[in-house]
Parts: structure tokens; sequence; C-alpha cells
């Protein structure tokens, strides 16, 4: 992974100690709460419902065991002993002292790491696949461009005052595991018709109150010219994008307002104007990031491994977590192991400090001590070898880890929610456990399928709830928490946004509701088929039939 | 509504200010340097002109943040100094003005940033091309000023002359990648 030079290293020390006067001068009472907001916010500190909660930028999902370790440092001295791992890949410590921070942000700063533009009005963590470097499946490693974008944005003079903020995806993947059509802009590698490799660029996608899947606005950009034509998006957006309301700031609105062809040739405009102040990464750079990310030590071994394939005859438990935690790798003899972090009946995206430091010491074990984070809020150790599986299963499933439900029923996203948020209407957490303990047995979790089970606490849509197969949206009525239906979304590369079913339920029905959604895919499902593909066969009437009777799905 | 007092602040100092702001319907002075809104500049850009050829000022413009360089990229050359506003801090349109004026138009009058100018955000301002910056009267300048040293590394190019990190970088081999042996293509596990 990418290690720091003396610049990057100068670049973060610096930052802690700007953030240091900051804080000092809010201490001292020389700036207002009202000044030093946005400048806490740069550097990734909200004030939420009882604490400040301080958010780590992880970029692209990729950290070092040592890294994890000092995120469990941290949590045991300045936490309560847990951190939260979020849908950008990033990690939240919830319950933070203001006068702490600067002291954590040096502890970050001591292993390459910090909070810079995890909030504010600018461009926020790079994220992409976390499987980028070892899936089966990719064009090329897109780690380097990433690090390359990461740097390009970091305090960049004339992008950190955007009219809202600012999210970029990156995959390689046909299949597309970083929901890069539901980003401000979603970069896919690509080939075009001559072989070479570039990226097909999609922007103004986007949850929150008005979803949008991104439209498409360059179908081939040679990666030499990534940042020039990064810089050309975000110039127009910057100065066009609506700054008199805050819910129509966000770049979909405006590609949305001007049309997608508007914008495409307001872009290309921008770019073929600045062609030649148009920032450039030079082959040398790029080649010395590239050199990071260069694949490490594997061994050369058989594609099978006779001792765990019979340990998967005889240990049915370790061959369920096989089938579902447990991906494909590039590279011979070895795999790529997910790390549940949805434990039945567990806080989504939840690690223990003790767990972290295991998942660090497992790194070093069995993955060159490299551990990745997912959007879907789960740890992947990305090298694994096949012979390792057994050992690294058992234990994970020994701290309470091994759930085998990745991609299942009980893998829910779900936003942190009024337990913690000063802008949620309603509880995520407590309905993703009871979901998950309704849902949570092996065998109806397994025959129930691929499933995904997204819900945010309020329509800003942390919880990624509109691309969610089944999502679910809390809202508040006249006072009481209550949870809208939404079905059929998807952030993959057929994405579509999930529709509202129907009326709302209160917090005791919502999970009948959901039981109720998924016992009638299981009844109307051709053999083989996903929820996913039922719901676009059958639309939404035969659900609505079982959650609101005959009347209602007659109305429909 | 009464301007708040500024001071304002050019090449490391407070310096007097010799620029006057002339409202829409104030009458103009008879001599010394005015800057004027972007209206008055476009229905008296003749007597501004004149005013300017007999030697009795030197003409400045003020931008408001939705107000674009590219209606006055022709008039550049009349011009000796640009203010550009900054309502409130989250409006950052000024910062893509400021590099368009200068790398775009190739302005090289004076650069001046009013309004709302917050020390957090000089550096900022300085690296896309702003020289002249409008403070509040009650500001410490000595720890204003501390805020350009605030960061001696920069990742991109920006209008200023700061090189980015990466025009400056040591690239001998940090390691030497290991070599895959193993074979791409997809196994089963």
């Amino acid at each position: 992974m990418y290690k720091y030079d003396e610049y990057d290293q100068t670049l973060v020390d610096e930052r802690v100690a700007q953030f240091r006067g900051q804080v000092e001068r809010r201490l001292a009472g020389e700036l207002t709460e009202d000044e030093f907001r946005p400048l806490r916010l740069m550097n990734g500190l909200y004030l939420q419902l009882h604490a400040y909660m301080l958010r780590i930028a992880v970029p692209y999902g990729t950290l070092s065991s040592r890294q994890v370790r000092k995120f469990a440092h941290i949590a045991r001295r300045y936490d309560k002993g847990f951190g939260h791992f979020t849908t950008r890949q990033n990690l939240q410590f919830n319950w933070i002292k203001l006068e702490d921070t600067p002291d954590i942000l040096a502890e970050l700063a001591s292993v390459e790491m910090h909070a810079m533009q995890t909030s504010g009005n600018c461009v926020r963590n790079i994220t992409a696949d976390q499987f980028a470097g070892v899936a089966a499946d990719e064009i090329e490693d897109v780690r380097p461009w990433a690090e390359v974008i990461r740097q390009w944005s970091t305090l960049h003079p004339e992008f950190s005052f955007l009219p809202r903020k600012f999210k970029i995806a990156l995959s390689a993947s046909p299949h597309d595991r970083a929901a890069i059509k539901v980003h401000d802009i979603g970069l896919g590698m690509t080939r075009n018709s001559a072989g070479e490799v570039g990226f097909v660029v999609y922007v103004g996608g986007g949850l929150g109150r008005t979803p949008f899947v991104g439209p498409m606005i360059r179908e081939f950009l040679p990666k030499a010219e990534l940042l020039g034509y990064l810089e050309a998006i975000l110039r127009v957006y910057n100065m066009f994008g609506r700054r008199d309301n805050i819910f129509k700031a966000r770049i979909k609105i405006l590609v949305d307002a001007v049309g997608a062809e508007e914008f495409t040739r307001l872009v290309e405009q921008e770019y073929a104007a600045s062609a030649d102040t148009a920032p450039q990464v030079s082959e040398d750079e790029i080649a010395r990031i590239a050199a990071f990310f260069q694949p490490p030590a594997y061994q050369r071994l058989p594609a099978r491994d006779p001792a765990h394939d019979r340990a998967r005859l005889e240990m049915p438990a370790f061959d369920r977590w096989c089938r579902q935690n447990v991906a494909a790798h590039r590279v011979k003899g070895y795999a790529i192991a997910n790390i549940s972090l949805k434990p039945i009946g567990g806080i989504p995206g939840d690690a223990s400090a003790d767990q972290m430091d295991l998942i660090a010491d497992l790194a070093d074990r069995h993955s060159f001590g490299e551990v990745r984070v997912t959007h879907e809020q789960n740890l992947v150790l990305p090298d694994v070898k096949i012979g390792d599986l057994r050992a690294l299963w058992q234990a994970l499933d020994e701290a309470g880890l091994g759930a085998a439900n990745l991609g299942l029923a009980t893998d829910i996203i779900a936003c942190p929610g009024l337990d913690y948020c000063s802008l949620a209407n309603a509880r995520s957490i407590p309905i993703a456990q009871r979901i998950s303990e309704r849902l949570g047995d092996d065998e109806r979790q397994r025959k129930i399928g691929d499933l995904k089970i997204k819900i945010s606490g309020c329509i800003n849509a942390c919880g990624h709830h509109h691309v969610g197969h089944i999502g679910i949206l809390g809202v508040d009525r006249k006072g009481e928490e209550n949870y809208q239906i939404l079905l059929g979304g998807s952030a993959d590369q057929n994405a579509s946004l999930a529709e509202v079913i129907g009326p709302s339920f209160n917090a005791d029905t919502v999970v009948d509701g959901v039981e109720r959604i998924v016992d009638t895919y299981v009844a109307l499902r051709t053999p083989g088929e996903t929820f996913l593909q039922t719901y676009r066969r059958l639309g939404p009437a035969p659900f609505k039939e079982k959650l609101y009777g005959e009347a209602a799905s007659g109305a429909a | 509504m009464e301007k708040p007092p500024v001071a304002l602040l050019k090449n490391g100092q407070i310096v007097a200010d010799g620029w006057r702001r002339v409202g829409d319907d104030e009458p103009l002075p008879d001599s010394g340097p005015v800057i004027v809104s972007l209206a008055r500049w476009q229905r008296e850009r003749e007597a501004l002109k004149a005013r300017a050829n007999e030697a009795r000022g030197s003409i400045g413009l003020v931008l408001n943040s939705d107000q674009g360089p590219a209606s006055i990229a022709g008039d550049l050359a009349h011009l000796d100094l640009v203010a550009l506003d900054f309502p409130r801090f989250q409006d950052g349109r000024a910062y893509s003005y400021a590099r368009l004026l200068r790398e775009r138009y190739k302005f090289t009058g004076e650069l001046r940033a009013v309004g709302n100018v917050l020390r957090d955000q000089l550096l900022f301002m300085r690296r896309c091309g702003i020289d002249a910056f409008e403070l509040p009267e009650t500001a410490n300048v000595r720890e204003w000023l501390k805020a350009f040293e605030d960061f001696s590394v920069f990742y991109q190019r920006a209008t200023d002359k700061a090189r980015a990190a990466a025009e400056l970088r040591d690239r001998r081999p940090n390691r030497k990648p290991e070599k895959a042996e193993a074979v791409a293509g997809v196994w089963s596990y």
C-alpha cells in the first residue's frame, strides 16, 4: 500500500498543527462556535447528539495492520472501546472530547492517517472497489489512480468551498462493487476499441433526498487526462452549482437541471479552454505511486488444498463461511476473505478495540498485513492462502467475527441514526438488530439468498436505502419514529432506485413488514431467481397485497 | 448598510488603500482610483475610460460572487484592479474566478479579496492568485499572517509559484517491487 514520503508526512503534520491552533483559539474564546464549525468540519469533527464524533479517512478503504492497531488504541484511550466503520469506508469514533482531538490527530499522523475532508463542502474521502488489486475480474488496479485523486483533492485551494460535499468513487470490474453510478463522480475503468485502458465517467448520481443514477458524460477518458477532466467538472460545479438552497446544492441537481447533454458540453468546453493549465500526472509520478501497489510476494501454490477441502466437508459451519464470505482471488492458491461486521443482532459496522487488534494480528499472519474496509461496512483480508482459511475462520469465530452472512439478509447497512446523529428522524440500529434477529437463522437466510437491506434514519440517506433491494427510511410522523419501506433498488452496474411501497410502519411493525416481503419473494420466485429479478418481473403489486391487503394492490 | 471598517493586507503588510469604492448612485470623484460595480462599469464604461485616459484615476471593478469573469474578459486591459467578493465562507465561487482571471485571461493587476475574508482562507486565496486582502480592522495581523505559513507542502499546482509535491519528490525506488510469481486467473477456493 501507499507509503508517505517526507512531503506527505509534512503536509499531514502541518495540518495537525493548524488544527491544534484552531482548537486553542476556540477553547480560548477567540473563535465563536459559528466561526469554528467550518474549521472543525474540514477535519471530520462533528458535534452529535451526545458528544463529538471524529471521522477518520481511510483512503479507498485500505488499511495496514499498524493503522488498525492505532484505531484500537484510540478507541480504548479516547473513546468507549469501539469504533464504527462507515459506508464511505471510513472509521468513526462517536464519543470524542474536543480538547483531545489534536492529540488524536497527531496519533493518526504517526501512522500516516488523517481526518482531512471527511466532512465539509469539499472533495471527500475517495472510495474504490474493496477488492482492487486482487479481484479476479478487474481490468487494472485502480488504487494508484485513487491515490492520485486523493493527493490532488487534498487541500485543493479552488475546490475547498464547493456548493456541497463531493464524493468520487472508482471501480475497475464489470461487477461494480463501489456503487460508482450513485456518486457525484463515478469512474469506471474500461478499455476502448484500441485496447487502451481509461475511464468511463459518470456524473451527478447520488442518494439523499433527491436520488439519481448518474448519467455518463464521457465514454472514454485516457488515464493521463484524469485530473484535468476532474478539474473541469469541479470548476463547472463550483461556478454554477446552486448555493441558495442546501437541499439543491449537490452536483446531481445541476446536472438534472441543465440536462446531461448540456452539462457534458459545459465540461468539455471548460476542459478544452484549460488545456494549457490542466494538471498532469507525470509518468514518473504514476509509476512511483503504482510501485506501492505491486502484488505482495505470493507463493506459488496449487489451485486446491486437499486439507482445506476436507475441512469444508467435515465442518459445515466453516463450509458455510467459505461459501458466503470468501471470494475468488486473481492468484492461484489464494482467496479474498470477508470479515462480516454484522453479527446476528449486532450493530452494523461496529468493531471493538479487542476485535480490531485481533484483525490486525490476523492480517499480519495471513494477509501481508493489509485490511480493506467495504462500503457495506465489512472488512476484508485480501490475500489469504486457501490453506490458511480454516485457521483464520476459527480465530474470527472465537472473537464473534465469524458470521457467515456476507451479502445475505442480515448483512444490513445502517446509518448511526437517532442513537447518535443530530440529523436523524428515527433510530436505524435497533431496527437493523431486530431484522437481523428475525431473519438470522443460518438455514433460513441461506434459503432466502442474496438480499441487500439498507436502513437510513433520515432522508439524507447515509444508509443508502434508495439502493437497497429492501430499503428502509426513518421518518418522523407527529413525533413518532416511523419507517417507509422501499423496494427494488440496486447500486451495482445495473443501478436502480427503490420505490416506496406504501404507507409507513412504526418501529414495532416494520420488522413484520420486512419479513412479509421476504416471505412473499420466497413464495413467488422461480428457481434461481434473485429478489431483484423477482421484483423487476412482478412489480410491486404482489408485495403490496401481502403488506396492505387486496384493496391496496388493486389501487396500485 | 454601513460597511465595517477594513484594513488592506498586501505583500505581507497592512498598507494604505489608495482605492475608493464608489456606490452606483454616488458621483465619481474628480480624481483618484475608483472601484465600481459591474453594472456601473457596463453603464458608464466610456466615461470611466475617458477619466482614466486623462490620468484622473485608474479603474477597478468588483465582481459579486454570482458574476463570473467571462463577462469582463474583454475589458481587463482597462482595469488595474478586480475585487472579488466573498459574501460568506461557504461561497467559494470566487476561488475559481480568481484562477480564471489569472490563468485564462492573464490579468496582471491587483486581485483583491473583499467581503467575509477569514484567516483560515487566506492561503487558499493566495494560491488562487489573489494578492490583496481586505481584513476586518480588528484582525490581529501578526497572527493572520501566520496563516500563510500553515503549509509548506502542496499537492497540486495552482496560480501561485508553489510547486506541487509530485514535482519535487525524490523518485529513487522506495522498494523493489516484488515479482508476482503467481498466475493470474479465476480460481475456485
